[in-house]
């Protein structure tokens, strides 16, 4: 119960001070809005190809979206020295980073769900496997959280974070089949791609949507889930070397 | 609530900054209810040790215990026993006084009820309830101060960490804080705290520890440090137009008295009988000195620290003016 009281806390206050300010609310918006805007342009293709863009538009809300979160809540409270006071809580490290990040897991969320409310207008949206989807929207915004998690740990000042987080985030955009797929990439890249937790949430969106997956879900979901844990780890460790030295 | 007489046990504590040894050694206990102090000058290791105790740092080597608890490789397990006031705020400039409150219970897990009823009590004692709707950030130094001081014992901890309580805030400022410190220890809270004010340990701590380089050099009470010079007999000369060489002359023609210069002016006599204090008068304006006053001086905290430590006194104070002065 004291513990459900500090989790719940730590989360609303990121919530108030950092997700629900207007400018990160209308980030979410117009981010979405931009790329959709800018394919179709390109493109020259009838509506009916919004299908073929949501799972990649999706994706990218989301991975943009929580990393950049991260590297506020995170590099930004650890330098005014606020985030001496939350380890210096009786609150089990693991839980306290879980506090700290399900704000922008939250917020990682909602924005994959802004490019889908705008697509419902335009197109008939009823043969997704929601489920699915739902799962891997879910998925995305862990595994993207915790890796802005661990950019935010590997620096130490905000715009280093957003700088550092822009050198993972662009060539993830080409590298996980969000608008391309992946096998018309060359040969040399194809590695890289598949080291890469996004690939796989991609997969599996592409699938629901509109039927163009490459691997079998369960497969997906449990490289995407092991990512996420791994991850996690990882960060964990890292911040208890770091910040605790 | 804790059956265990000491509630810090320190033993062997050390910690290395790649080569800085920051922390040597060092052995301490804190009795329950008692109000212990660290004093040292910059860089003597305080906050490095309150950072070992509390949680965010991880020392070499050495054992600790907290109310009891072994936390010994495991710092969390006496974070529930503790409030720490670090020596710069370390609080939410984005909120509110209060909400800054109100969410550092929440991290005890405190109900709101109660955490709002607890951040009112707190802004009402440190004066600071016209102030609970500003933005912590637009604070002024010292209310900054104060509120940092109340989120550390929002939960009132059975033992408080203060990290220089008094460093750069206004004279009455301190001193109220000191009243309220001294409260909260009459109280029942087991206090550490750290300085580098030497007269503020003196008035405070029932106990103190001087610390130099990572070392506990010394570690008593008040009253059993300044023992050994407190039968030693102390006169402090004022002079104007001091002849030149008068401290040679003056060792050279009374050998058994110390004497130094300690500032412009000042002529520090020390001797294990009474002083004559005619005679040196007498001697000093006999070689042009013009003598305003010689009064005999209590030896105090300062002096021991002095002579245990040989850091000069003065070398103290000026660091405090550096910091932005404090009583
Ligand atoms: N994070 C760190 N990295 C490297 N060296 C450090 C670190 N923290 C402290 N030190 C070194 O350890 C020594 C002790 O520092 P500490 O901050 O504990 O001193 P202090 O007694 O609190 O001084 P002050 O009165 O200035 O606050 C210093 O030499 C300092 O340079
Ligand atoms: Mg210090």
């Amino acid at each position: 119960m004291k513990l459900w009281i500090a989790f719940w806390n730590i989360l609303l206050k990121d919530m108030r001070t950092y997700y629900l300010k207007p400018p990160n609310v209308s980030w979410g918006i117009i981010f979405p809005l931009a790329w959709t805007g800018m394919f179709f342009i390109r493109s020259d293709s009838g509506i009916e190809s919004i299908l073929t863009l949501l799972p990649g538009m999706v994706a990218l809300s989301i991975l943009f979206g929580t990393t950049s979160m991260l590297a506020v809540t995170v590099t930004f409270e650890k330098k005014n020295r606020s985030f001496e006071r939350l380890l210096l809580a009786p609150i089990p490290f693991e839980l306290l980073m879980l506090a700290k990040t399900s704000g922008a897991i939250l917020f990682g969320v909602a924005n994959g769900f802004v490019p889908v409310i705008m697509a419902a207008f335009l197109v008939d949206l009823s043969g997704i496997g929601w489920g699915s989807f739902v799962l891997t929207v879910f998925l995305i915004a862990v595994v993207s959280t915790f890796l802005g998690l661990f950019i935010a740990v590997a620096v130490s000042e905000v715009f280093e974070a957003q700088t550092f987080s822009n050198f993972f985030r662009f060539p993830m955009i080409f590298l996980c089949g969000l608008f391309f797929p992946i096998e018309k990439l060359p040969l040399f890249l194809k590695p890289l791609s598949y080291a890469l937790p996004l690939t796989y949430g991609v997969d599996v969106l592409h699938g629901t949507v509109h039927g163009g997956h490459t691997m079998p879900f369960p497969l997906d979901f449990v490289i995407l889930a092991a990512f996420c844990v791994g991850l996690f780890a990882m960060c964990l460790r890292n911040i208890r070397r770091r910040w605790i030295a | 609530m804790i059956d265990e007489k000491s509630y810090i046990e320190v033993r062997g504590l050390t910690k290395h900054f790649g080569k800085v040894l920051a922390v040597a050694d060092v052995d301490f206990a804190v009795a329950k209810g008692e109000l212990f102090g660290f004093l040292g000058p910059n860089g003597a290791g305080k906050t490095t040790i309150i950072n070992i105790l509390t949680g965010l740092a991880h020392p070499d080597s050495g054992t600790i215990r907290i109310g009891g608890i072994d936390c010994t490789g495991n710092s969390k397990a006496a974070q529930h026993l503790i409030g720490v006031v670090p020596d710069e705020s370390n609080l939410y400039p984005e909120l509110t006084g209060f909400d800054n409150l109100c969410f550092c219970a929440a991290l005890y897990g405190m109900k709101k009820a109660e955490r709002q009823a607890r951040a009112r009590e707190l802004l009402n004692v440190f004066g600071l309830s016209g102030a609970s709707d500003r933005k912590f950030g637009g604070y002024s130094k010292g209310m900054k101060r104060k509120l940092t001081i109340a989120a550390g014992i929002i939960h009132k901890p059975v033992i408080l960490f203060l990290d220089e309580p008094t460093t750069g805030i206004d004279v009455a400022s301190a001193r109220h804080l000191r009243q309220l410190i001294s409260d909260l220890n009459k109280g029942g809270t087991t206090i550490f705290l750290t300085t580098h004010y030497i007269e503020e340990a003196e008035r405070l701590c029932d106990r103190i520890a001087f610390i130099v380089s990572g070392h506990i050099v010394q570690v008593d009470t008040v009253e059993h440090l300044v023992q050994p010079i407190q039968a030693r007999h102390i006169l402090q000369i004022v002079c104007a137009n001091m002849p030149q060489d008068i401290q040679k002359y003056l060792s050279a023609s009374f050998p058994d008295l110390e004497f130094t210069t300690p500032g412009h002016g000042l002529i520090r006599v020390e001797a294990e009988k009474p002083v004559h204090v005619g005679l040196l008068v007498r001697f000093i304006e006999e070689r042009g000195g013009e003598v305003s006053e010689a009064r005999r001086i209590r030896p105090s905290l300062e002096d021991i620290f002095v002579r245990i430590t040989g850091i000069e006194a003065n070398h103290m104070h000026k660091e405090k003016e550096k910091t932005g002065g404090g009583r």
